[in-house]
């Protein structure tokens, strides 16, 4: 229901714009932080305008957390996660929306349910898993006395090592399944007339023609949206690359090295805390995730709301 | 260019058959409309055909090839869907080259061809859009242009004109119709519109429930209807159907309120007393002056259609439509007497609804009469 009367828009506006700034108030605290040298961010009462010392904190930040390598590690790991995620639950969400097989909708609950289970829920396991990808095959071989029968035939004994820790693939592999964008593929193939797919069992497409050349074309809009929400997402995570990088010099990602920056009693060793630099360093690792929004907006509103066809 | 033999096909979703056994032959070349209603199996009969759907019993075989294990696009069917099934994100010009893509052809070749085919269909000017910004006709167009130029051996159609108003649609049926004798291909087309049917096909296939109620050109479908069913069907506005019986010394039919109305006499010869259905078309029937020898009916309501009026009438309790170029004027409840020529009169069996076929003993009385 719309009602427009002069009363109702000043209240609707009044509470959007008090929104607005709560959700500024903190940025906007951020930006005046970052701009002002360690005495006047240290003083009280807290300043509410900018300073001039901005480019200078920028200076410091950069070169204190050596933001530059570890820009490059997130943004590949970040564009990796995206990619994988992407792939993944395009050819997942094919699997159970186009293939007529018995388990499908057992497949899809058990992926639907993944949803409930975040990464922070099961960081254990999947920390045992990425110190050793191969340990399930390893133990499988253990059990059945399979290792034990090499050993004895051949003399040498079976180690399945695969160890993830350290490496991109660690970043990237656990995180790159995605119930969610399994999701938002189905209930985008589900709106795929059957005729459209029939249509092109005569033309002679196979299924896997059918994915690329018309269901992919076809899905641009929710690629664009799937990938927005899964870079800002990779670009933000902390408590696993904190967890497996412990070699931060060559794979640290920025969001790690920022924590690192925010002053506490360890790190400052009880000196002045030196806020100033670490909100400046969180100006800078705020920015690719807004680029990537404002840039994608257009599609990422249109992939989520309807089906643009 | 291909025969299409159906031997005994069945279909069945689970538990549930929905095509019972059906035994059909379409020659090379032909243009074979299957009509019914919906939920009469029509479509899945076509689906089958196609390859969209698996054939649960009985074979299917297209130029002599058995094809109920092979793929949809070896079977040389090319389709045309009731929502055109147009990719969105193409424009016209892949849309009708994309199973030329499929194959492999290169891209200058196809490009030749694709404007071959869009040219005789009249898209040229529209080869770089995309189906969203055209109209309905248009989209028709692009997807028989997809189907022609596969050179297919049978075209497919599956109700492809239900989505286009009413004018458009004559007008698509006349280009389906140009098309196929232009091509020459073997064509099966399913529709629920009688009218399309009646003016597309070179035969008719009448379905219901499964089952094929009767095979025929147009004109035999419509004046010798097998069944009720079909003669139900057909026709329009559609056939009247009365109870009846037989009387032989009246040389007729009794009417519930005794009247009777007269009947070749070959199809009541040695069948004194059995129940019928007399089925009378609309447009058979003649309205006579009053005062005139005839079956009187109760006038209801006219109906002006500008060529001809539609007269609804009641007998007994029974309604009735007579259309008739007469111009008379009546009030409700007056007396209209109609005048039923012998040879309009279809007789269906009551129980079975089947068409009482001449009897031996008719024919033999016919004989003699010659």
């Amino acid at each position: 229901m719309i009602e427009r009367t002069p009363i109702l828009n000043v209240a609707t506006h009044l509470i959007l714009i008090t929104g607005l700034a709560l959700l500024l108030l903190p940025v906007w605290i951020a930006y005046v932080a970052a701009t002002h040298d360690l005495q006047t961010v240290n003083s009280a009462p807290v300043e509410i305008w900018p300073g001039d010392q901005l480019w200078i904190n920028v200076q410091a930040a950069w070169t204190q957390a050596d933001f530059g390598p570890k820009f490059v590690n997130t943004f590949i790991v970040s564009v990796g996660v995206v990619v994988g995620k992407i792939t993944i639950a395009a050819i997942t969400a094919f699997g159970i929306v186009f293939f007529n097989h018995r388990l499908r909708m057992a497949i899809f609950w058990l992926i639907f349910i993944t949803l409930m289970l975040p990464l922070e829920v099961r960081i254990v396991p999947t920390y045992a898993v990425a110190a050793n990808a191969l340990m399930p095959f390893q133990t499988i071989l253990d059990w059945t006395g399979m290792t034990w029968l090499i050993e004895r035939a051949s003399g040498v004994r079976v180690d399945l090592q695969w160890n993830m820790l350290n490496s991109y693939t660690g970043l990237i592999l656990p995180l790159i399944a995605t119930a969610t964008g399994t999701f938002l593929y189905r209930q985008f193939f589900l709106t795929i007339p059957d005729e459209l797919v029939e249509a092109a069992k005569m033309d002679g497409a196979g299924p896997l023609r059918f994915l690329w050349q018309v269901l992919i074309p076809l899905s641009r809009t929710n690629i664009a949206a799937l990938a927005t929400i899964m870079f800002v997402y990779s670009w933000n995570q902390y408590l696993w690359p904190l967890l497996i990088i412990t070699d931060r010099a060559n794979y640290g990602l920025v969001v790690v090295e920022l924590g690192n920056l925010v002053p506490d009693a360890m790190t400052t060793g009880g000196g002045v805390p030196n806020w100033h630099i670490a909100m400046a360093a969180t100006l800078m690792v705020m920015i690719p995730p807004i680029l990537v929004v404002i840039f994608m907006q257009r599609w990422f509103v249109r992939g989520l709301i309807n089906t643009d066809k | 260019m291909a025969d299409i033999s159906i031997r005994k096909v069945r279909k069945s979703y689970g538990k549930d058959e929905v095509v019972h056994g059906v035994d059909l032959d379409i020659r090379n070349g032909e243009f074979v409309v299957i009509l019914g209603p919906s939920g009469c199996g029509k479509s899945t009969l076509l689906r089958m055909i196609a390859g969209l759907e698996d054939i649960s019993g009985g074979e299917i075989a297209i130029a002599d090839q058995v094809v109920n294990a092979l793929e949809p696009r070896e079977r040389g069917c090319a389709m045309v869907f009731q929502n055109y099934a147009l990719y969105p994100h193409m424009t016209v010009a892949e849309n009708i080259g994309y199973a030329l893509r499929v194959a492999g052809m290169p891209k200058a070749e196809r490009r030749k061809k694709v404007e071959e085919v869009a040219a005789s269909v009249g898209l040229m000017e529209f080869l770089e859009r995309r189906p969203g910004q055209l109209s309905g006709g248009q989209r028709q167009r692009v997807a028989m242009a997809r189907a022609i130029i596969r050179e297919p051996k049978v075209f497919l159609f599956d109700e492809p004109l239900s989505n286009l108003d009413a004018k458009l649609r004559v007008q698509m049926r006349h280009e389906i119709r140009r098309i196929h004798n232009r091509i020459g291909a073997t064509s099966v087309f399913v529709t629920h519109d009688q009218h399309e049917g009646m003016t597309l096909a070179d035969r008719i296939v009448i379905m219901n429930k499964g089952t094929i109620e009767q095979v025929g050109t147009p004109s035999e479908i419509y004046h010798n209807p097998a069944s009720t069913y079909v003669a139900g069907f057909v026709g329009s506005p559609a056939m009247n159907f009365l109870p009846a019986q037989i009387s032989a010394s009246r040389q007729g039919v009794t009417l519930g309120g005794g009247q009777t109305i007269a009947v070749d006499a070959p199809a009541v010869a040695g069948r004194d007393g059995k129940l019928v259905q007399i089925g009378l078309r609309p447009e058979e029937i003649a309205i006579a002056a009053p005062g005139a020898p005839g079956l009187v009916t109760r006038f209801e309501f006219a109906e002006e259609l500008g060529a001809a009026r539609l007269y609804h009438l009641t007998y007994e309790d029974l309604t009735l439509s007579v259309l008739s170029t007469e111009y008379r004027h009546y009030t409700p409840g007056e007396d209209v007497i109609l005048q039923i020529p012998a040879s309009a009169v279809h007789l269906f069996d009551a129980d079975t609804g089947r068409k009482l076929a001449h009897t031996a003993k008719g024919k033999a009385a016919e004989v003699t009469l010659a």
